[in-house]
């Protein structure tokens, strides 16, 4: 189900107090699209796992909206929870049993009918390339594995949308982009919308099609990883030129799309909005001119300055509250089993 | 060879197709849900019940502690040693009638005996709460459209299924010691296992209730440990109530334990016999319908609590 603007989420000043004061989430407001995958940037403690208990009805709210695939997640919670899969920070399957049975489990208590989970938890397993182990004892599993097989049980009840908190948290590098990868396959090859929670910010600028920006419960700023960056002021370009004269910032500055102009000796840094374009034109101005151009070099903005651009300050590792801060010290110590 | 390659490729070619078409079928329409608020609850009870039969020493480990009391305690309490037995007009066994209203304080410990193994097992039901939430599995389950109230319940039945299995084997071992079998009947021993499915109903819901906010097993344990000793030895499950004092009495008159374990006792051991009753035994707390009352009503009283609780306290 989905509302007319194609918003398959969609929050209202969601907000989240603890014991009277203390504002975990503090009224923010976004849109999901159809099909995207957005993330949710922040450091521990931003707010970022209590919005997602929020919207998969873990947690009751203290105030707002929220529609998530058409349900009211205040009027129908129980609607909501059937409609998405979630993929919890922490590792939650039964040590004791084995892959395949934590999943068959997982789809009891959606109400699946077995003739239609037994096959299916099996294609899950082959999806996260788990099928060799299916039969194994959980507590058997390396940390990567494990979180393979939390992505397969968040996917039994054929979800069109997907939360995933953290997905990548304490994770060895090839299981990271083996994770990328799927959560890159589930929004190309089966069009699954995907929400994704992280505190990596090389993870929300490969992955994501939109990333909001949130730090102590707020919202800061929402756009694709690009927008983000160029809130930096666009992307550096350095043109060296063989003659040190005439002084050509005035013309430069006149070209489209360029913010700024610094002229020192021969090089000329200038910010611009789309650095690709700009550069073209640079190098013809300078031609134009009849003089020579001996080096040029394009930076592209990262999400790093932009996120300290528009936060302050770098992401930080911070304790947001012990028992947080233990289960997310589990969750670490397990995955690099 | 050319063939044996063109063989290889044609696979290669069926099972990449193979794969492609599974992942389809991954992602196909969901099937109907069952949408009953009790769906799920066999799932969870079994769960853990799995957990519990596959590991068979915390069963040994959870039935040694009754036997240990059977055997040793009961075998060396033996109160007609303690008085002169050259008192004229007194039997031993008439003694034992009026002390205990059965054959033997063995006997009649062996009654107690099923209650305390309910009672121990009920109260560790409350620790599997804990470790779900611990270990994440909790929140896993609060994520799916299960019922809270079926989790809940699902954690009282597992403990339901355990501790009458275990209250069972309990009673095949003191019957084996020697236990009097005299008012054994179908309907004694299928009265006996109602009364104890009613009291592990109840208890288990109490500890369950206890534990849905915690996830600290420290807490959970001291919980049991403050609840647990008082409930026994404020009861009839170990000693006769005629050699307790008055504000004790009043106490045990209050504690569910004592009438599941009256219960048993009229029952299985005929404590509301007329011979008890001629002998002088005067442990009868109620009437055998009177002990079913309330230990049904504290059935259904607390499992109901469990369930309205778990509506506002099973959140993250």
């Amino acid at each position: 189900m989905m509302n007319s603007d194609g918003n398959i989420v969609d929050v209202e000043n969601l907000t989240k107090v603890y014991g009277g004061t203390l504002k975990a989430v503090d009224g923010v407001t976004f849109q999901v699209k159809k099909g995207e995958i957005f993330g949710f940037l922040g450091p521990n403690g931003a707010g970022k796992t209590t919005t997602i208990n929020m919207l998969t009805t873990l947690l009751t709210s203290s105030g707002g909206k929220a529609v998530i695939n058409g349900y009211d997640i205040h009027k129908h919670p129980t609607e909501v929870r059937r409609s998405v899969g979630v993929v919890p920070q922490e590792y939650t399957a039964d040590e004791d049993i084995t892959g395949f049975q934590n999943i068959l489990l997982c789809a009891d208590l959606y109400g699946l009918p077995r003739s239609d989970s037994k096959p299916h938890a099996m294609e899950l397993l082959q999806l996260v390339e788990l099928q060799d182990a299916a039969n194994r004892k959980v507590s058997t599993y390396s940390g990567g594995m494990r979180r393979r097989l939390e992505l397969a049980s968040g996917l039994i009840n054929y979800p069109t949308l997907l939360f995933l908190d953290e997905p990548t948290l304490g994770l060895d590098v090839q299981t990271r982009s083996a994770v990328w990868r799927y959560i890159r396959m589930l929004k190309e090859e089966y069009h699954m919308t995907l929400f994704l929670t992280t505190h990596y910010l090389e993870e929300a600028d490969s992955l994501c099609d939109r990333i909001a920006i949130i730090d102590h419960g707020h919202i800061i700023k929402i756009g694709t990883p690009d927008e983000l960056k160029a809130t930096v002021g666009g992307d550096i370009i350095e043109v060296g030129v063989a003659e040190a004269e005439p002084d050509l910032s005035a013309d430069i500055a006149r070209i489209p799309l360029v913010k700024d102009v610094k002229k020192t000796d021969n090089t000329y840094r200038i910010k611009s909005e789309v650095g690709e374009e700009s550069s073209i034109q640079i190098i013809d101005l300078v031609r134009s001119k009849g003089l020579h151009v001996t080096k040029i070099s394009l930076t592209k903005p990262t999400l790093d300055e932009a996120y300290l651009e528009l936060t302050g300050r770098n992401i930080r590792e911070e304790e947001s509250n012990k028992m947080d801060a233990f289960k997310q010290r589990v969750t670490m110590a397990r995955a690099r089993r | 060879m050319t063939e044996d390659l063109t063989r290889s490729t044609v696979t290669t070619q069926e099972k990449v197709a193979k794969e492609e078409m599974e992942r389809e079928r991954a992602f196909r329409e969901a099937p109907k849900m069952n949408k009953s608020p009790l769906h799920g609850m066999w799932a969870l009870t079994n769960r853990d019940l799995i957990k519990w039969y596959r590991n068979p020493i915390q069963l040994i480990i959870s039935l040694v502690q009754p036997v240990v009391w059977l055997g040793l305690f009961g075998k060396a309490f033996n109160i007609a040693g303690l008085i002169p037995s050259n008192i004229p007009g007194l039997s031993v066994a008439q003694i034992d009638l009026a002390s205990f209203g059965t054959t033997s304080y063995f006997s009649y410990l062996a009654a107690g005996m099923l209650a305390f193994i309910i009672l121990f097992t009920a109260a560790f039901s409350g620790m599997s709460v804990v470790w779900d939430r611990r270990f994440g599995f909790m929140n896993k389950a609060m994520s799916t459209p299960v019922g809270r109230g079926a989790i809940v319940t699902a954690k009282v039945l597992q403990s339901v299924v355990r501790s009458l299995i275990q209250a069972a084997i309990v009673l095949i071992i003191a019957v084996a010691l020697g236990m009097d079998t005299t008012y054994f009947g179908a309907f004694t021993i299928l009265g006996t296992f109602v009364m104890l499915f009613l009291m592990t109903f109840g208890l288990s819901s109490l500890f369950v209730m206890l534990a849905l906010r915690s996830s600290d097993w420290q807490t959970q344990m001291a919980i049991i440990n403050l609840l647990n000793l008082p409930l026994l030895f404020a009861s009839n499950a170990m000693l006769p109530v005629s050699i307790m004092p008055d504000w004790l009495k009043t106490v045990i008159r209050f504690n569910p334990v004592s009438y599941a374990v009256d219960g048993i006792r009229q029952m299985l051991l005929g404590t509301n016999s007329a011979a008890a009753a001629a002998a002088g035994y005067t442990g009868v707390l109620a009437p055998l319908w009177v002990d079913f009352a309330v230990l049904a009503g504290f059935a259904g009283l607390l499992s109901i609590l469990g369930i309205v609780l778990s509506w506002k306290l099973l959140s993250k």
